[in-house]
């Protein structure tokens, strides 16, 4: 609905919008226990507001790096500044309040099973609420409001007293969403977050995440398998292989031989 | 080549198969196998008694009358005339025929009744004339009367010979009416409720307080807890400090409230308010959301009015308790026969009041140290790295010189020692020199695992408690609270906690990775990510241990009694003792009875709960 990124409303009214550098990855670098390396000096930038896909084989690095910049998982080495603030060096606390903007949605979805969805939806606000209240599982009315509004959002408001595992997956993937909404996210990163869908589901759910980075201006970092997803939805792209950045720019610039690069020599292209 | 591995696997099965016979072979040396012992007549005879006892279990009796008559008999014959001496029978009543009347030990007589109860039977016995209160069983000892009410028996005299008059006597008995309930049973029916709710009350008790302890053993919660020194070391000195604090506070609150506690309006208005005010403070205090942090007068406020709240909550605790054992006291006297509902009331005030005291100061403990501990994380965080690694030093020295002081304390206790610089002065000297090294050869700012050394000590704890069986437990909770079945539930409880503590344990090391990442990455605290992305998804799993557990107790409940600890092992051990196996197979098919019934119980439960 709005092609050209200079038309973007702002996201915030604090925020400047346009091409201010959200997000600096430098040099990040992770070496599992064991010595696999699984991310290899990656350095990148995203600014406001943008939708940057991340490609790449399994096993390249896709869902480490995403969970790094939340440090789900510790890197290893390399800075990762967020609005200037230096995520890497965050004590526990600060990186809390940090992960808080930062809504996550994962390929398998991650639900609570035997939850309700409405509960599953406010887990998105519990780095707001105070602890000792939330062990009671008591948040505040605006808070179960904005949860269901959320679902609404994502149209499955009459499903929020079921059991999040009756669910189909699409519908899961929604709570998902609506989940990662309730943090008020600044940016998103969905790590897979249509590969255990079938086609129909997963042109749906992007075009949630679209619509979340088109009109709230939530930047969006999502790890994609199909490049026709990518052509549609994304922004821009980075490519991963094997740990290393091989590849940045535009959709439309993977060519044949870029594709060869990202992918390896004997792949195919199937979409 | 191919041959030559086979060869070798037959080497190898062959070696393993004679190895395996070794030590069977061995075994029967060891537990003394001997089945000739089986053939051998008398342990036949006292198994085939044994079995039929078990197999009629004391439950059901009649009411018996019986009707007895005596004949007299001279064994062995005496010399001329002595015959004539003997009475002839009163026919008016039961009455016996021996004939002959008199014979030699050895020989046979025939023995006749007349008059008796028809078709009913009973014991024939030998009276001797010297020791008449000691009859001997005369052949098969039983006879059976026909429809008149007669009966006709041969029998081998004993070998009991005497120059007086000796006596044959038959007994014959019948059943009156319907067959009542014998003493055993009610015997029987009493224990067994007492043992289902040991059972019940040690599955309750271990249960409550083994989910906390399990997830101080999984490895997948506490394996990222990791903490700089500084924290760690004013966590364990806030303990010892919290634990006393809470403790004083606790007796400060009670006596402040024990002369309120006598009136029963004054109590009730007590409990009424307390936690009005609590939840009041609790509000202002622990705002639910909070975007931007408050002034510094109000942060400081808040946890100085989080403090009243909880001394007026122990407060309401402490009169809520008086309030309980109040009222039970008079209800007991007027309930009559539901007077255990005022007993039930009276005990749980009695509870309260002895448990606020130790969760008070536990959760003083815990508070206390939580709160030294997010200041020790903070001033790592902001000091420099000199001043961090000054104030490791102090604080490590010092937290080691309490463990070690504390140790040495237990020591002192358990083995009276009695020189204070062996359990004392020693320990706090190594406990600090310990301290120090940590601090020294740790980075100021690197964090340690105190998370897996929580993990490491629970799990030990859990496992050495655990090889101890209940039955042991229980003899020393016999000696610590007297013989009865509260002994028994405090040795079921602890067994309870740590062997759920370790099951439970597992099941949260099985759980599903991603939800708890899903949590953790709304930047969820610990705790949060525990209530919401654990708890649910171990709650089937703990509901069937639980259950599994109850079973167990109730099966172990049936034979702790054999030690002292109450319920029907009490019974069971006693008739077995006493040869009374017709009273022990009634308890024994009780067990069983409510053995099957937890299990259909449990099974139904689990599948409408699961």
């Amino acid at each position: 609905m709005l092609d050209n990124p200079g038309e973007r409303p702002p996201a915030s009214s604090k925020r400047f919008w346009g091409s201010q550098t959200m997000l600096q990855v430098s040099n990040l670098t992770k070496i599992y226990e064991g010595g696999v390396k699984a991310l290899d000096r990656v350095s990148f930038e995203v600014p406001d507001g943008q939708l940057l896909a991340i490609i790449g084989l399994s096993g390249s690095g896709k869902s480490t790096l995403l969970r790094c910049i939340n440090r789900l998982v510790e890197p290893t080495q390399g800075k990762i500044l967020w609005n200037g603030e230096d995520i890497t060096a965050a004590t526990p606390d600060e990186m809390r309040r940090i992960r808080r903007r930062f809504g996550m949605v994962f390929q398998h979805f991650n639900l609570v099973h035997r939850s309700p969805v409405l509960t599953n939806v406010l887990a998105g606000r519990l780095g707001y609420v105070n602890p000792a209240w939330s062990l009671l599982n008591r948040f505040p009315r605006e808070d179960v409001e904005k949860a269901m509004r959320q679902l609404e959002r994502v149209g499955i408001a009459d499903k929020a007293h079921e059991r999040a595992d009756e669910l189909s997956g699409g519908q899961q993937q929604r709570v998902g969403i609506a989940r990662a909404l309730m943090q008020d996210p600044e940016m998103i990163l969905a790590d897979e977050p249509v590969a255990s869908l079938d086609p129909v589901l997963a042109h749906s759910i992007m075009k949630h995440l679209e619509e979340i980075n088109k009109q709230d201006g939530v930047t969006v970092l999502c790890s994609l398998h199909f490049l026709d997803l990518v052509h549609r939805y994304a922004d821009r792209v980075i490519a991963l292989n094997e740990g290393q950045l091989v590849f940045e720019g535009l959709p439309e610039e993977i060519d044949d031989q870029k594709f060869k690069d990202i992918y390896g020599r004997d792949a195919e292209r199937v979409g | 080549m191919k041959k030559r591995t086979s060869v070798w696997k037959s080497l190898r099965a062959g070696l393993g198969t004679g190895l395996v016979l070794l030590v069977v072979a061995y075994g029967f040396q060891i537990t003394k196998v001997n089945l000739t012992e089986l053939r051998s007549e008398q342990r036949q005879g006292s198994l085939r008694r044994v079995i039929r006892a078990l197999s009629r279990p004391d439950i059901l009796a009649y009411e018996k009358e019986e009707r007895s008559a005596t004949a007299p008999l001279y064994v062995p014959c005496p010399g001329e005339g002595g015959l004539d001496v003997l009475p002839p029978p009163d026919t008016s009543g039961p009455y016996l025929v021996v004939s002959p009347a008199c014979a030699a030990p050895g020989e046979s007589v025939q023995v006749e009744g007349f008059n008796f109860y028809p078709n009913a039977g009973g014991p024939l016995r030998f009276v001797p004339g010297r020791d008449p209160t000691n009859p001997v069983a005369l052949g098969n000892d039983i006879v059976a009367t026909d429809g008149e009410g007669y009966f006709i028996a041969t029998t081998v005299l004993p070998d009991r010979p005497s120059d007086g008059v000796q006596y044959v006597r038959a007994t014959v008995r019948r059943n009156i009416g319907l067959p009542q309930l014998t003493e055993t049973a009610h015997n029987t029916w009493d224990k067994i409720i007492e043992t289902v709710f040991m059972a019940l009350l040690a599955t309750a008790l271990g249960t409550v307080l083994a989910i906390p302890l399990s997830f101080l053993a999984a490895r997948n919660l506490m394996v990222s807890v990791r903490s700089p020194l500084a924290s760690i070391s004013l966590t364990i000195l806030g303990w010892p400090m919290g634990i006393v604090l809470g403790f004083l506070a606790v007796r400060w609150v009670g006596t402040v409230s024990a002369p309120l506690a006598s009136s029963v309006p004054a109590n009730i208005a007590a409990i009424a308010l307390s936690p009005l005010g609590c939840w009041l403070a609790l509000r202002w205090a622990l705002p639910q959301e909070e975007l931007v942090p408050a002034a510094l007068p109000i942060r400081i406020a808040r946890p100085l009015v989080l403090i009243v709240a909880v001394l007026a909550g122990l407060f309401g605790l402490s009169q809520l308790a008086a309030l309980a054992m109040n009222i039970g006291l008079s209800l007991q006297q007027v309930l009559g026969s539901f007077a255990f509902l005022g007993n039930f009331l009276f005990q749980l005030g009695e509870i309260l009041r002895i448990t606020t005291p130790v969760l008070g100061a536990l959760a003083a403990g815990g508070a206390v140290s939580s709160l030294l501990g997010r200041f020790g994380q903070r001033g790592a965080e902001r000091m420099s790295t000199r001043g961090v690694k000054l104030f490791n030093l102090i604080l490590a020295a010092a937290a080691g010189a309490t463990i070690f002081g504390l140790l040495g304390l237990l020591i002192e206790a358990l083995y009276e020692v009695g020189r204070p610089e062996y359990t004392l002065w020693w320990p706090l000297a190594i406990g600090a020199a310990a301290g120090l090294l940590l601090a020294v050869f740790t980075k100021a700012k690197d964090t340690l695992p105190n998370g897996l050394v929580i993990y490491s000590v629970t799990r030990t704890f859990l496992n050495a408690l655990r090889s101890v069986e209940a039955l042991v437990m229980a003899i020393v909770f016999v000696i610590a609270v007297g013989i009865g079945p509260f002994a028994g539930v405090m040795a079921l409880g602890l067994h309870t906690i740590v062997s759920l503590g370790k099951l439970y344990s597992e099941q949260v090391e099985s759980i599903l990775p991603g939800p708890m990442e899903a949590v953790e990455a709304t930047g969820a605290t610990r705790l949060q990510t525990i209530i919401y992305a654990v708890v649910p998804q171990i709650i089937p799993p703990y509901i069937s241990y639980t259950m599994y557990r109850w079973d167990i107790n109730v099966r172990m409940s049936t034979i702790i009694g054999f030690v002292g600890g109450g319920g029907i092992g009490f019974l069971l051990q006693q008739n077995i003792n006493l040869l009374n196996y017709r009273a022990a197979a009634a308890q024994m098919l009780a067990i069983a009875v409510v053995v099957a019934a937890m299990d259909y119980v449990s099974s139904y439960m689990r599948q409408k709960v699961v």
